[in-house]
């Protein structure tokens, strides 16, 4: 089990399986199919993502650098919020960007889903962090990671 | 005990409590106003929106809210696409609470024209479902304070439209070919922000001041060195630039060399297609280009932080980066059954340009008519304007329409989706199936008999 700290964005605690994209993840792109079609596995549409495209991404704690594309991505993660079909939480290695940052903070105070969302986790994070592996959310912007349920 | 509870209530009334939430720990200074309007003072949906704001500013360290000086906002969201059930569900929570925005705002282009851009039936039928809040979401907007109906466009900052921020204006805008475009040709401050942020900054009138709303944030951190043998494609350059320095500011060394120094119409229109690609290939919100843009003309080196980086674009680099776009057409080798010309938006100059330049090429070849559909896209403004002229008449006749909507939009039907369409957007590009080809080659493509 690793842990590490990073900073609050959103409050909130969190136990979820880890799901990883190593690059920036485009919120449009990949939340658009199952937006569209009302999926809500969440099932991501963003074939550039070579890391996570095809991968469900509800219920899953997002492990990212930062996010990338269009500007309404803060408002499609709102959507996805509101409709359910939203990852347990968002883990940033970076500093959060604006649009991300619109996401998770619209979601926590207009939607009654809950996204627990920490940025500047360090590179470290991610290099460690694979899907799957159990993520632990607490309050204080710590992270625990471990590779099944028990080692936590 | 509600009975008690609701009657202490009327009598005392208790600040803030919307959703029985506690107060939010706020950490930026805030005015005696603006704190009674998070506490609810002003009303629980008012609250809202200013929490919103003041959270987005406190992950950003933001020391304060600052006043939205532009005359008007423009919003990003245009379409009423049903997906988007949830932000029509927020619009009808700030109609019944009677929020108007305290600037009237444009907004982005809308999805659809059957008139003048060819689709299928099947592809109508479909899109008629994917739009089907289009009508009701307009009157939200009109509600909320759209600016005139015909005030749909990524290019709102047109001689025809109107929406022109002065320089050093504070704005609360989110489309991220606008917002890069007025930063860095009309020496605006705005970040770039969401949408639903943006309307929120509209709102209330605030925003909170960090990023490239203060001096250090506009500050550069790259030397961008143009040294190619002639004008770079403005879209492949802004494409290099996008992808190499993402988020942050580059200072642009040498392109005035070829653009000269003078910031006219021809100039700008270079500049809003360059920052365009930079902002969608990467995630440019400002740019300074030397000797040329406003801010670099009054600092020069001074907006460069201390040991900047360096990317030197040459003719290989632009190359480089052109043959590195993966083509993600079924059959590479398909006829494209479409082109789509104006992303961002064209300018008349532009579009004028290009009725010119279609018709030449056309008595070049002995041919009436391109052999592909052709779709220039512009402003609803831009093409009042366009009608007025002889070119107007000749486009159509060569087979070349013209029309409002945003390109985007129309691919994101899957039935579009799925079709080979070509582009010389490199924002269409990025964000669609469409292959993009620079201006020249996209002239010899839709005039090329026998492909």
């Amino acid at each position: 089990m690793r842990e590490f700290k990073g900073r609050v964005v959103v409050p909130g605690t969190v136990k979820a399986p880890a799901l990883v994209s190593k690059e920036g993840f485009n919120t449009l792109a990949s939340f658009q199919k199952s937006l569209m079609f009302k999926d809500k596995e969440g099932t991501c549409s963003d074939q550039n993502n070579k890391y996570i495209y095809k991968k469900k991404m509800a219920g899953k704690a997002l492990c990212l650098p930062q996010t990338i594309g269009s500007t309404t991505g803060g408002m499609v993660l709102y959507c996805a919020s509101a409709l359910g079909i939203v990852p347990s939480c968002l883990l940033f290695s970076k500093p959060i960007d604006s649009l991300a940052a619109a996401g998770a903070i619209l979601s926590d105070i207009w939607t009654e889903s809950n996204l627990p969302t920490i940025d500047n986790l360090g590179d470290e994070f991610l290099e460690y962090v694979q899907d799957n592996m159990t993520i632990e959310v607490l309050d204080n912007g710590i992270v625990r990671v471990g590779d099944t349920d028990e080692n936590i | 005990m509600v009975k008690y509870l609701k009657l202490q209530e009327q009598l005392m009334p208790l600040p803030v409590l919307y959703r029985g939430e506690t107060m939010y720990n706020y950490k930026m200074n805030l005015n005696q106003e603006e704190k009674e309007i998070l506490e609810g003072k002003k009303g629980e949906v008012l609250a809202k929106i200013m929490k919103t704001i003041v959270m987005y500013g406190d992950t950003f360290g933001a020391s304060k809210l600052v006043p939205v000086t532009s005359k008007y906002g423009h919003l990003v969201t245009s379409f009423g696409l049903s997906m988007m059930k949830p932000v029509y569900s927020l619009m009808d929570e700030l109609i019944e609470a009677n929020i108007v925005s305290k600037q009237k705002f444009t907004v982005d282009p809308r999805p659809l024209d059957f008139e003048n851009v060819p689709s299928s039936f099947l592809q109508k039928i479909v899109f008629k479902v994917m739009y089907g809040k289009q009508r009701d979401y307009e009157a939200q907007l009109h509600k909320i304070g759209l600016l005139s109906e015909d005030g749909f466009t990524c290019t709102c900052y047109m001689d025809e439209v109107g929406n022109i921020p002065k320089k050093g204006d504070i704005l609360s805008w989110a489309e991220s070919s606008a917002v890069v475009y007025a930063n860095s040709v009309l020496g605006a401050r705005c970040n770039r922000n969401s949408g639903i942020i943006e309307m929120f900054g509209s709102i209330l009138g605030k925003v909170p001041y960090f990023g490239l709303l203060t001096d250090e944030g506009r500050k550069a951190n790259w030397i961008v060195e143009v040294k190619t043998s002639n004008i770079p494609e403005a879209q492949i350059l802004g494409s290099a630039i996008g992808m190499k320095v993402m988020d942050e500011v580059p200072y642009i060394k040498n392109l005035d060399r070829f653009l000269g120094t003078e910031l006219n119409n021809i100039v700008k229109d270079y500049l809003k297609d360059m920052g365009a690609a930079a902002a969608s290939n990467g995630a440019v919100g400002l740019f300074h280009v030397e000797n040329i843009t406003p801010e670099a003309k009054e600092l020069g080196n001074k907006l460069l932080v201390g040991n900047p980086n360096t990317y030197i674009i040459d003719d290989e680099e632009l190359k480089r980066v052109k043959e590195s776009y993966p083509i993600i057409w079924k059959d590479n080798e398909a006829k494209p059954k479409l082109c789509f010309i104006g992303c961002p938006h064209l300018s008349l100059e532009q579009i004028c340009k290009w009725a010119k330049d279609i018709k030449d090429k056309l008595k070049e070849k002995n041919q009436r008519k391109v052999v592909i559909p052709t779709v220039l896209t512009a402003s609803p403004k831009v093409l009042e304007e366009f009608k007025k002229l002889p070119e107007a008449d000749n486009l159509k006749s060569m087979g070349v329409s013209t029309t409002y909507i945003c390109p985007l939009m129309y691919m994101n039907n899957p039935l579009c989706g799925k079709m080979p369409v070509i582009t010389n957007s490199n924002k269409l590009r990025t964000y669609t199936s469409s292959r993009y080809y620079t201006d020249s080659e996209i002239i010899e493509v839709i005039t090329k008999e026998g492909i």
